[in-house]
């Protein structure tokens, strides 16, 4: 492929592109482009209409107004086989893959007739395109037998083997270990040196800076500006994102914890899910006063680990969890609320909240004991308190009476920190507390952690994202495969060993042969 | 029990089993495609009787079963709209098409009460059918039989290996990711619901036309819910939905040649053989829950909304 030297040949130039949907600008006249060769990141916070724009260029949206040009002509895209017929794939944030089929299926279900045809041999013609890009996969295992970095090599594949000329990536790295974001960013560059332009969206703004050659912000649906990354600092694009700035380098005071409050001793327990993972032996005691961070990749072992120790798995345990000394393995999850445990499961809608109920009802739910006398509901107490969460938290919603399910994810989330935290309870467990929330709201949550531990509670926090670990964690381990890590302070490890560890460098030999 | 007894009985057995193979056939592509069509049993009847009346006023058996097929495929037409682009919930518009069904095909039938028809004869094919024993038990039956045979290879075959196939599960399993990689998810779901429509009708078809050419008020007894269990005790696979539809068409003949053969049981006892089979099935089969999600379509029931995708 030739790389035109005249560079206002652009690859792809959206003008103007706007997108309303009820009650939301997503995309306002926005301008954008890109040219062949061009790693090029999309920037904002959540809900600043990344992902609107990016599923306009696929043709998953249409766009109310605008229009797009392809290699200089004015295109229509109507859907997503007209964007791969002009050489634009795309890498979705959750992932676009059908788990029960194989590899090979996968991909050949993205191809159109005319494209299958001109191939000879798919799986061949995969494992190839494997070789030459190093994304390592077998063609013929199937999805759910792949970890998460395998899946994505698997989407990036889908678009090569389509001789793509645009790539597009949404959050690509927010699943990986860093040893497999760098691999990762080879093949990017590989693809950009052969004249694929790509267009990256990411929140980790290091990442942004060390391979993207121009940056384009986001905010409210508009486009705040357009930089070259290089000579922009993390906290300079952070500042354009937030608008207000947002101190983002803030380390906060670790703590020691005193006395052990949670334990777990050997905690093994087989998985319920087919494409569950088996908690295997896992070691851990939780301290008052401090917050314990688990890392890992999405899969291994969180969710499991997560509703185990909540009670919400419901099967009984003997001499393998101990609150305050006491075994509670037989206790289920009510019980265990009453014994002082607070839980912030990673789903919001339908296990962290009722949908179809409103803020206050939802309320109700974990904290009956303050409102609730002789079997009734004092109402008025609960839509008072309901109200004081929305407005401590900052929860941008209608009121006390909005039924959860009408609430943003971020903003559902940290009505959920509030009624946890609210609880003061002797143990938090929390996975992902600041996922989808905007950085203004991720400080205050942060600061009601802090707090939280300050005052004794003991706090497990369940991330993936390792930065946020290390910004609140006293001590640290890592998840993978239903193992855990050594735990050890925050401060005398860095995220080289932990990144290490989610992949799996501390489980011997010795331990995979016991199971 | 001689050879020639059990060839007999194998016959009859494939016979019985017929019905349940059609429209299990046609369920089973339906919830691949992630969609659970509770209506079967209320199709089939539509299917019985209007696949009678045309034969009947007609003198056609060829053109009753096209009628038959045509209103299965109505019926579900009315299904596919009411979950498919208003987002009804599948069971409760399923278990309505059901009762809807029976009374609507009691109310048209009510004049042919007890009539007969011409039913379709049996071909009998030449060579094949002189080969020892299994001659008489496969191929001396009738054209629908013959027919079955022909889609259960057919659903197999695209089920399995061909690219609609891959189609229909990918949108069974994650219709999110299929409709992001350009799938029209709902017209598939439309295409795989009336399949199981037409299979539906063909099934009554064959009740009213082949197995007992007449019509009797709630002449199907209840196939239409026992190809359901048989869909999810074949784990959504076309060899065993065959193999289950002969089991249960032996376990229904079972108490005649029981009788036949001078054992002394009530045979009512012996009439409630087939119903038990298929519990005691469908309590091995999900005693093994892990197996069973790994098999079954990851969307089935859940519905759709393309507009929705933001």
């Amino acid at each position: 492929m030739t790389i035109s030297s005249d560079h206002t040949d652009y690859r792809i130039e959206l003008r103007n592109i706007t997108k309303q949907y009820p009650g939301c600008l997503a995309n306002d006249a926005i301008n954008l482009s890109l040219q062949p060769g061009e790693i090029h990141a999309l920037l904002g916070e959540n809900g600043a209409g990344k992902s609107t724009l990016v599923k306009t260029i696929y043709g998953v949206v249409s766009p109310d107004k605008g229009e797009l040009l392809w290699d200089g002509d004015i295109v229509q895209i109507k859907s997503p086989s007209d964007a791969r017929d002009l050489g634009i794939g795309m890498v979705f944030q959750h992932f676009s893959l059908f788990e029960t089929l194989t590899v090979t299926e996968n991909i050949e279900l993205c191809l159109s007739k005319k494209q299958l045809s001109s191939i000879d041999n798919l799986a061949d013609k995969i494992t190839e395109l494997s070789k030459i890009y190093g994304l390592d996969v077998d063609p013929s295992r199937y999805i759910h037998s792949l970890s998460i970095g395998e899946r994505q090599r698997v989407e990036i594949l889908r678009c090569l083997v389509q001789s793509v000329k645009l790539l597009i990536l949404d959050e690509p790295t927010s699943v990986l270990t860093p040893q497999e974001v760098s691999s990762l960013f080879v093949v990017l560059k590989k693809l950009s040196n052969e004249g694929c332009s790509i267009l990256f969206i990411s929140h980790k703004l290091h990442e942004v800076t060390e391979i993207c050659q121009k940056a384009t912000i986001l905010r409210g649906g508009k486009v705040i500006s357009t930089c070259s990354p290089q000579d922009e600092s993390p906290s300079s694009i952070a500042k354009m994102m937030v608008g207000d700035l947002a101190d983002q380098d803030a380390g906060y005071s670790k703590k020691e914890g005193q006395q052990i409050i949670l334990e777990a001793k050997d905690f093994t327990l087989p998985t319920k899910q087919p494409f569950g993972t088996s908690l295997k032996q896992v070691n851990f005691s939780l301290k008052a006063g401090e917050i314990l961070g688990i890392a890992g990749v999405a899969g291994n072992g969180q969710d499991e680990l997560m509703a185990a120790i909540s009670g919400e798995d419901g099967r009984s345990v003997d001499n393998m969890l101990f609150l305050n000394q006491q075994d509670i393995g037989a206790f289920d999850a009510g019980e265990r609320r009453k014994l002082g445990m607070a839980n912030v499961p990673e789903e919001r809608l339908g296990r962290g909240a009722v949908p179809e109920m409103t803020l206050s009802e939802n309320t109700l739910l974990t904290q009956s004991k303050d409102f609730v006398s002789n079997g009734m509901v004092n109402w008025k107490k609960v839509q008072t308190y309901a109200q004081s969460l929305i407005k401590d938290y900052k929860v941008k919603c209608h009121g006390e009476f909005s039924e959860a399910k009408s609430l943003s994810g971020g903003n559902l989330q940290k009505f959920i920190m509030g009624r946890e935290i609210g609880q003061n309870p002797i143990v938090l467990i929390c996975a992902h507390p600041t996922w989808g929330v905007d950085v203004g709201a991720a400080l205050s949550i942060h600061q009601s952690l802090l707090e939280l531990r300050d005052k004794g509670a003991a706090i497990l926090l369940v991330s993936e994202d390792i930065d946020e670990l290390f910004l609140l964690a006293d001590r640290i381990g890592s998840i993978c495969d239903g193992y855990l890590s050594p735990i050890v302070k925050t401060d005398e490890t860095d995220i080289e060993q932990i990144g290490l560890w989610m992949a799996g460098s501390f489980i011997s030999d010795s331990q995979e042969t016991v199971l | 029990m001689d050879a020639e007894l059990l060839s007999q009985v194998l016959f009859a057995a494939i016979k019985t089993g017929t019905p349940l193979l059609l429209i299990a056939l046609g369920e089973v592509i339906c919830e691949k495609s992630g969609v659970l069509n509770l209506g079967q049993e209320g199709m089939m009847l539509m299917g019985a009787v209007v696949g009678f009346l045309a034969a009947y006023s007609s003198g056609s058996v060829g053109l009753g079963v096209i009628g038959a097929i045509i209103i299965g495929m109505f019926m579900s037409l009315i299904f596919a709209f009411l979950v498919l682009h208003l987002g009804a919930n599948q069971v409760a518009t399923g278990l309505a098409l059901t009762i809807f069904g029976t009374g609507l095909s009691a109310f048209v039938g009510s004049g042919v009460v007890g009539q007969t028809v011409q039913g379709f004869q049996p071909l009998i094919i030449p060579v094949l059918s002189d080969i020892p024993f299994i001659g008489h038990i496969l191929f001396t039956h009738d054209l629908l039989v013959y027919l079955s045979f022909v889609l259960a290879a057919l659903v197999s075959y695209v089920a399995t290996k061909t690219r609609i196939g891959l189609i229909i599960k990918a949108v069974g399993e994650n219709p999110h990711a299929a409709n992001a990689i350009g799938i029209k998810v709902l017209r598939v779901r439309y295409c795989a619901v009336m399949f199981g429509g037409a299979m539906a009708g063909l099934s009554g078809a064959y009740m009213s036309l082949v197995y007992t050419p007449m019509w009797i008020e709630n002449m199907t007894s209840g196939r239409g819910w026992i190809a359901l269990a048989l869909v999810v005790f074949a784990s959504w696979r076309v060899g065993r939905i065959m193999l289950g539809a002969y089991l249960f068409g032996l376990a229904s003949i079972m108490h005649l040649v029981l009788q036949g053969m001078g054992w002394n049981i009530s045979p009512n006892l012996l009439a409630m053989l087939p119903y038990v089979a298929t519990v005691v099935v469908m309590v091995i089969i999900s005693a093994d829950h892990f197996k069973e999600k790994l098999l079954a379509p990851r969307s089935l029931g859940k519905p759709f909304d393309p507009r929705q995708m933001a």
